[in-house]
């Protein structure tokens, strides 16, 4: 049992810190622009099959730096030509924007690199057992991918409340026209804040090609997840982004790995009363229905406290 | 006058197209091409592309050409309705499919509905790996055949090799959550408690459907439970990454598999070091010792650079074109009644039957383990150098099952 709560810990805080990646970009841009980025999860993608890409011409390592800063280009340039023209027609038109982008990247990946799996490996370099709790190994890859979260986090907090640059940048979320005034140019920073949220999206996307799925469906299977996270962390917020993660990543782990049900709980049904659709409820188990379980969480918030764990305003 | 020839300068090049579509036997083929199952989806289209090829060199059936006609329902039975009124549109009498017994029961059922409401157009469902019993007992329809061994067939063979496994004592099953994971699991339930009960069952497992990416939640469950012995349904990524979770973790089990061998799996199983410790039942393997198996596949591997994972789709097809010839037409009805009750030589060696009563054909089942090859078997997997290896043969015989079957014929 030890051995199994230790495991799932780690997996869950290692799938904590996969999305903490992902949403940091996600919720900086939207306190920024007032607009949800329907198009993140794609860029995760999209990091994703760069990698690909580069490990297979130039190897893993530059490609781990390469690919985000590819991404992050694209991403600075989709702000530019995209998101700022629309702009003046209002949200409504940056929201479709980006949800269309979602699409389009889509379908260009899976134009490029078709539509199954492709077969991204993890470097031999970190590919053997990092260490064994209770005869159980633990990857290196993983130890590896939990570094590189953790480098992260901890550099974009020093950033963002340590430097000039993030002073300039949190100014600039809550009162870009005196920032503007201040001799600030707002559109770079917003320019640079979305490149850089791409980038990390996309670091994301490398670093977890090889140990989860490669494949042209990723963006939608993680999309739904990340809202969830920045819903429940407070819309904006990059603490309340940090502890929703990490919150999701384990309730989601350790829902799989528990199998209590209401008929553990409270017995079996009498069999005289034969199967029905509530054999069925009774019968489900945590494990079966944890899929759903960041879901209902986010209803739950929604219902109980609007604004998100560490949100300031209302979603 | 001038709008006489007008209407038949229109019409003329329709009925001619009408003429020539008649000419080309056109297949839907309706799985995956995306998403979760899209590996086993386009293995399976590049085998039936392959067949229809070997069959159109060799003049195709009665004359005509054989056109596949590759359709990607995402492995979801709503759009798999979608797809398979596509290839009706498209002039198609014949669909297959087999990756999904949910697809599968949807799509019966439309064609069955389809049939009743169309008489003369009617399209036959050819049904290659979806294997949920209920196709070929509550729901059965005139209108599907079933090339591959149903599920309870396949967990009755299995359970017979395992219950003469001594060291089998903690058994914990993994299956996806939908119709046919279900049933491999109560059957499975419902076997080992009949034939070893002295057999302790330490998990139950359902999860989602080609949804999970990374099972290294279930792997430390298992690992936990105290399992010497895994059963599984799982195919497709769902099992290839359930075992890459487990090389990872380092957890050594015996796995008892439907379907080990699909794309991932057999490196998975390299990758964790299991020595002939997965097991696979199937209708044939690429080392079966047949010649003609083994020169069919040859020639596969060489074309397509797969190796063969459907020797079920080469009885499908050759079976397809023999009762085409016996009732000499490609009509979807003649060729169901010629298919009813249909003694074949299935590729691997043995005689099969296509038993009319519920459309199911019975075959030679094989186990075989993945691991290092003897001298005589020249196949390996995925470059692995490691292949299948026969542990145990049953014949068409013992792997029948009854049906509850009450067929409606036309």
């Amino acid at each position: 049992m030890l051995e199994l709560i230790v495991i799932s810990t780690l997996n869950g805080v290692l799938f904590g810190m996969l999305l903490f990646l992902l949403s940091s970009g996600l919720t900086v841009i939207f306190s920024m622009m007032g607009v949800l980025n329907f198009a993140h999860a794609s860029f995760y993608m999209l990091g994703a099959f760069f990698g690909f890409q580069l490990t297979k011409w130039i190897g893993f390592w530059p490609a781990l730096v390469l690919a985000p800063l590819l991404v992050g280009a694209i991403g600075m340039a989709v702000e530019r030509y995209g998101l700022r023209n629309t702009h003046k027609h209002g949200h409504v038109a940056e929201l479709l924007l980006t949800f269309g982008l979602a699409f389009a990247i889509e379908e260009i990946v899976s134009m490029i690199w078709g539509k199954s799996p492709l077969d991204y490996r993890v470097p031999a370099l970190l590919d053997f057992p990092a260490f064994t709790i209770f005869s159980t190994n633990y990857p290196a890859y993983k130890i590896f991918m939990l570094a590189v979260s953790v480098i992260i986090f901890v550099a974009l907090l020093i950033v963002l409340k340590r430097t000039r640059v993030g002073l300039i940048v949190q100014a600039a979320l809550t009162h870009p026209h005196m920032v503007g005034h201040l001799g600030h140019n707002v559109g770079r920073v917003f320019m640079a804040v979305f490149g850089v949220g791409s980038a990390l999206a996309a670091l994301a996307g490398v670093i977890a090609g090889p140990a989860l799925v490669t494949q042209s469906d990723m963006a939608a299977s993680l999309g739904p997840i990340l809202f969830v996270v920045i819903v429940f962390g407070g819309l904006g917020s990059l603490p309340g982004a940090f502890i929703a993660s990490l919150v999701i990543g384990l309730v989601q782990t350790f829902a799989v790995a528990l199998d209590g049900s209401l008929a553990s709980a409270f017995g079996p049904l009498d069999p005289s009363s034969g199967p029905s659709v509530l054999t069925d409820v009774w019968n489900v188990t945590i494990a079966q229905v944890a899929p759903i379980v960041p879901y209902v969480l986010l209803v739950l918030i929604l219902i109980v406290r609007p604004m998100g764990l560490m949100g300031t305003r209302e979603t | 006058m001038r709008k006489l020839t007008l209407a038949i300068a229109v019409i003329a090049p329709m009925l001619g197209h009408a003429a020539s579509a008649e000419d080309t036997v056109k297949i839907g083929y309706i799985d995956p091409l995306s998403g979760g199952g899209a590996s086993v989806g386009e293995g399976g289209l590049k085998t039936f592309q392959y067949l229809a090829d070997e069959l159109n060199a060799k003049g195709g059936i009665l004359g005509h050409k054989i056109e596949i006609l590759p359709l990607d329902n995402k492995t979801n039975p709503q759009e798999s309705l979608v797809q398979a009124q596509k290839a009706i549109d498209a002039g198609a009498h014949y669909v297959t499919q087999g990756n999904g017994s949910s697809v599968g029961a949807a799509l019966e059922d439309f064609v069955t509905k389809h049939n009743t409401r169309n008489p003369g157009k009617e399209v036959l469902y050819f049904n290659y790996a979806a294997v949920d019993p209920s196709l070929t007992n509550e729901k059965c329809s005139f209108w599907h055949f079933r090339w591959d061994a149903s599920s309870d067939i396949k967990m009755e063979a299995l359970t017979n090799y395992m219950k003469d496994v001594p060291s089998i004592k903690k058994v914990y099953l993994i299956n996806q959550d939908y119709s046919f994971g279900q049933s491999v699991r109560s059957d499975a339930r419902k076997m080992l408690g009949a034939k070893r009960p002295d057999v302790q069952i330490v998990g139950d497992e359902l999860h989602p459907l080609l949804k999970v990416t990374d099972f290294s939640p279930y792997i430390a469950k298992i690992k936990a439970s105290g399992a010497d012995s895994v059963v599984t349904g799982n195919w497709g990524q769902d099992f290839a990454l359930l075992l890459k979770a487990a090389a990872d973790a380092g957890l050594k089990v015996n796995w008892y598999t439907y379907y080990a061998g699909g794309a991932g799996g057999p490196t998975a199983i390299k990758q964790t070091g299991l020595d002939h410790q997965v097991f696979q039942i199937s209708e044939g393997i690429p080392n079966s010792g047949n010649q003609a198996a083994m020169d069919f596949e040859k020639a596969f591997r060489a074309k397509v650079n797969l190796s063969l994972w459907y020797p079920r789709a080469v009885n499908e097809m050759h079976m397809f074109k023999a009762a085409a010839e016996k009732a000499n037409s490609i009509d979807p009805v003649k060729v169901a009644a010629a298919l009813e009750d249909m003694k074949f030589e299935v590729l691997d060696g043995g005689q099969g039957i296509m038993r009319k009563d519920d459309h199911q054909f019975f075959q030679p089942i094989y186990i075989s383990s993945f691991g290092k090859l003897a001298a005589n078997e020249p196949f390996d997997e995925e470059n692995t150098g490691w292949g299948w290896h026969i542990v145990s043969r049953v014949d068409t015989p013992q792997a029948m099952v009854s049906t509850t079957c009450k067929m409606t014929r036309p």
